[in-house]
């Protein structure tokens, strides 16, 4: 067998094992978010937190209790790292310096987990495990539960703008889908190598003699809530391509499918939720078309190497795994900038110009497809208001989705989501290569320096979280320009996301006519994509066309 | 003091009680659990997948090493022990700029971009290093049979493998630095190379370290 035709089996394995996962995990993130009985041990963190879990919430409400919750995850986040050089557990490393630790904590509230410092010689067990670990699964339960409040906002038919509770949406998020699933995915990857332990730096022996040094670590319990909630904070600097986060290649397709397992059980929940399923079936389709598209297109052009040191090479294996090889090295760049994870199993800088063009085209889709844990079903579902628009416009109809008016209000909230991030990644980049110094930054030259940057705000803003990493982003300047992309980039769309979930909430729902645009059917999936695609295209393509295009049609 | 700063104060508790609450679940009792776990049922692989030999612990079984020549005094780095079968090239390895009573290894790629003229003179140099070192008496290794992964550093610059193909290649030169017959070292390569997981997954490799520790046997039984 040829290694094209086991990165294709690999794509189809892949591919089978989200089919037949989907539909039970589909069926249980719409119970979780569908109310019923609360556990004991929940109840006792609503008593902590003084939170009625019974409560409704209009979207003001949902969304303080939003930004409440993260700008305390920053701020405690931020302090440990300030204050880890006197934390007891912490391999008696020193404090991270003040603009990292800004950086790193909003890095890893906004779940983009971009990562400007070397994990093995900054952070120590306490800070990884009691605090970046923790922001893994909390973000990511933060992206559950403002896509729930969206879905809810078109589900319900009571005019009373109420999108559920964010306290419950949140705990729930954590203690009955996070956690059990980490649980398992843990052990297992620890069962296949990845290490978990909490020794401190220690001596290991060489075959020529000497001894290198070596952290422990808890790498296994962080590294399946990294990908499960699409994080991509690697415990090591090599990410997932280190051994000890990823061994081997049955761990390596295993972890691509934790990454995807969630974003693309979400839309099953969201049939379910508005009680279509066929409609989440459209959406899944959307993502699923661009996910295979990308994913094609990326082993084609790694399996060809084009460029000057791979073709004197005689194949892309600079910054590859041997055990992983080309066809698992492309599923898994596609897979984590298609979502907003950022983990990395080989080094995106050095794959070929067109390839890095993919895996920065995936993240500027706005990671839809299927995108990040909640983040991946708002943006679509976003992108799907703005199709209706568009399929409006063409017969000249008021547009409807899922029985609610799109209306002016509601295409205004759309369209703001869809302007701020391509505002965010085009001025910061453009001010980064305009400005005196942070050009310098960059370790290639040319267009690939340019796209060093384009990709570092694309990322960022994106709340992706991987690189271009020949970049030196451990400046003030990157640390500062690159905090405040994350911080934005998270949270305006947010507001608009959850003003929109008022707005419909308010809204009777609209009898369906002859006349109505049928969003379950393939044609509908269509104009969903050609949006999506077309869209982006013309945001981004001078940027695309000044970096990657370039060095690819060198 | 105003109502809103009040609010927000409140708010602002919740949300740092919440927080806590959640820490304790899954930064405190989760990887508790999961270290119990992998401690008890597979602790060699939790603790690092140790491989030991002659007695004594010589590496990782996951994490490649370097097989260089001992250095001698003023020397900077005599290059590789001919004797042992060699890794891939780790241009992106470092050491740690932090914390600097460690010596760590910082793992990482290259990050040199397909176009990047560094990148295709370290791989030129790479490859004729490669048919020099390989190349022995009577056998001159033509530079077409030079694998990718032999001139290439990988993404974490620990990878423990290389190709069939790389270690192939350096199968004649270690059998003539070992005074041992070409068909027995090749034959200690064909044992020591893995397929693809149930067929299809990942590609075949051999085990740099496990394959040294193999040879050193076989040169100590003579």
């Amino acid at each position: 067998m040829g290694p094209v035709l086991a990165g294709v089996l690999q794509l189809l394995a892949l591919t089978g094992a989200l089919a037949l996962v989907h539909i039970p995990l589909g069926n249980h993130l719409a119970r979780v978010y569908s109310g019923g009985r609360h556990w004991r041990v929940e109840r006792w963190i609503y008593r902590a937190i003084g939170a009625d879990p019974d409560a409704e919430m209009r979207w003001p409400a949902y969304l303080r209790g939003v930004l409440a919750f993260s700008a305390a995850g920053v701020l405690f986040l931020y302090l440990l790292q300030r204050l880890q050089g006197v934390l007891p557990g912490s391999l008696g490393f020193a404090s991270v310096p003040p603009a990292q630790a800004f950086n790193t904590a909003v890095s890893f509230v906004t779940n983009t987990n971009w990562q400007s410092y070397y994990g093995e010689q900054t952070m120590g067990h306490v800070v990884q495990t009691a605090g970046l670990a923790v922001q893994n699964f909390v973000s990511a339960a933060v992206g559950m539960a403002v896509a729930v409040a969206l879905v809810r906002g078109f589900a319900r038919s009571e005019r009373s703008g109420e999108l559920g509770n964010f306290w419950t949406d949140l705990v729930r998020g954590i203690t009955r889908v996070l956690v059990p699933l980490a649980t398992v995915a843990a052990i297992v990857l620890a069962a296949r190598g990845v290490i978990q332990n909490f020794s401190g730096i220690h001596e290991v022996g060489q075959f020529t003699g000497g001894s290198q040094q070596w952290n422990g670590g808890a790498v296994a319990s962080q590294e399946a809530i990294k990908e499960l909630g699409t994080n991509g904070g690697g415990y090591f600097n090599a990410n997932s391509a280190h051994p000890f986060e990823n061994p081997t290649p049955f761990t390596n397709l295993f972890e691509i499918f934790l990454i995807l397992v969630i974003p693309f059980s979400l839309p099953r929940a969201f049939g379910l939720l508005v009680g279509s399923v066929r409609q989440g079936y459209a959406i899944l389709a959307a993502m699923a078309a661009i996910w295979a598209g990308f994913a094609a297109l990326m082993m084609w052009t790694e399996f060809a190497h084009h460029g000057p040191a791979l073709e004197a090479a005689g194949g892309a294996l600079e910054g590859k795994e041997v055990r992983f090889g080309i066809g698992g090295s492309s599923i898994f760049a596609v897979s984590t900038t298609l979502t907003s994870t950022g983990a990395v199993d080989s080094f995106h800088s050095s794959f070929t110009g067109l390839g890095g063009g993919i895996t920065l085209l995936g993240m500027m889709l706005g990671e839809i497809a299927p995108g990040g844990v909640g983040s991946g079903l708002y943006g679509m579902l976003v992108m799907a208001v703005v199709a209706v628009f568009l399929a409006g416009l063409m017969v000249g109809r008021t547009p409807e989705y899922l029985g609610k008016k799109i209306g002016p209000r509601e295409i205004k909230l759309a369209a703001l989501y869809i302007l701020i991030t391509p505002a965010l990644v085009l001025v910061g980049t453009a001010l980064s290569v305009a400005l005196p110094t942070p050009p310098h930054s960059a370790l290639n030259s040319g267009a690939h320096g340019f796209s060093e940057v384009l990709y570092a705000f694309t990322s960022a803003a994106n709340n992706n979280g991987s690189a271009f990493a020949g970049l030196n982003a451990d400046t003030d300047w990157f640390n500062t320009a690159t905090g405040l992309a994350m911080l934005f980039g998270r949270f305006l769309p947010m507001v608009f996301v959850l003003a929109l979930a008022g707005s419909l909430g308010e809204q009777r729902p609209v009898a369906v006519t002859a006349g109505t645009l049928r969003t379950e059917k393939p044609l509908f999936t269509g104009v969903l994509v050609g949006a999506v695609l077309i869209v982006t295209g013309l945001t981004f393509f001078p940027a695309l066309a000044l970096g990657p295009l370039a060095e690819g049609l060198a | 003091m105003h109502p809103s700063v009040t609010r927000t104060a409140r708010l602002l508790g919740a949300g740092l009680r919440a927080l806590l609450a959640l820490t304790l679940v899954t930064g405190v009792l989760y990887p508790l659990l999961v270290t119990g776990v992998a401690q008890a049922l597979f602790p060699g692989k939790a603790n690092g997948s140790r491989v030991t030999a002659d007695g004594r612990t010589v590496g990782s079984a996951l994490v490649g090493q370097s097989y260089r020549l001992p250095a001698r005094p003023g020397q900077e780095d005599p290059g590789p022990d001919p004797r042992w079968f060699q890794g891939r090239p780790a241009d992106g390895l470092g050491e740690n700029s932090r914390n600097t009573r460690y010596a760590l290894v910082l793992s990482g790629a290259t990050n040199l971009a397909a176009d990047n003229p560094e990148l295709v003179r370290r791989i030129r140099q790479a490859k004729a290093a490669v048919v020099a070192d390989n190349s022995v008496p009577g056998h001159r290794v033509d530079p077409a049979d030079v694998p990718a992964d032999a001139v290439t550093s990988s993404g974490s610059g620990l990878d423990p493998d290389i190709s069939p193909r790389y270690a192939a290649l350096q199968v004649r030169r270690v059998a003539h630095e070992n005074d041992l017959p070409v068909a027995a070292v090749r034959a200690l390569v064909a044992e020591h190379t893995e397929g693809r997981t149930l067929g299809f997954l990942g590609e075949p490799r051999v085990n740099v370290l496990k394959l040294n520790i193999a040879l050193k046997a076989l040169v100590t039984r003579g």
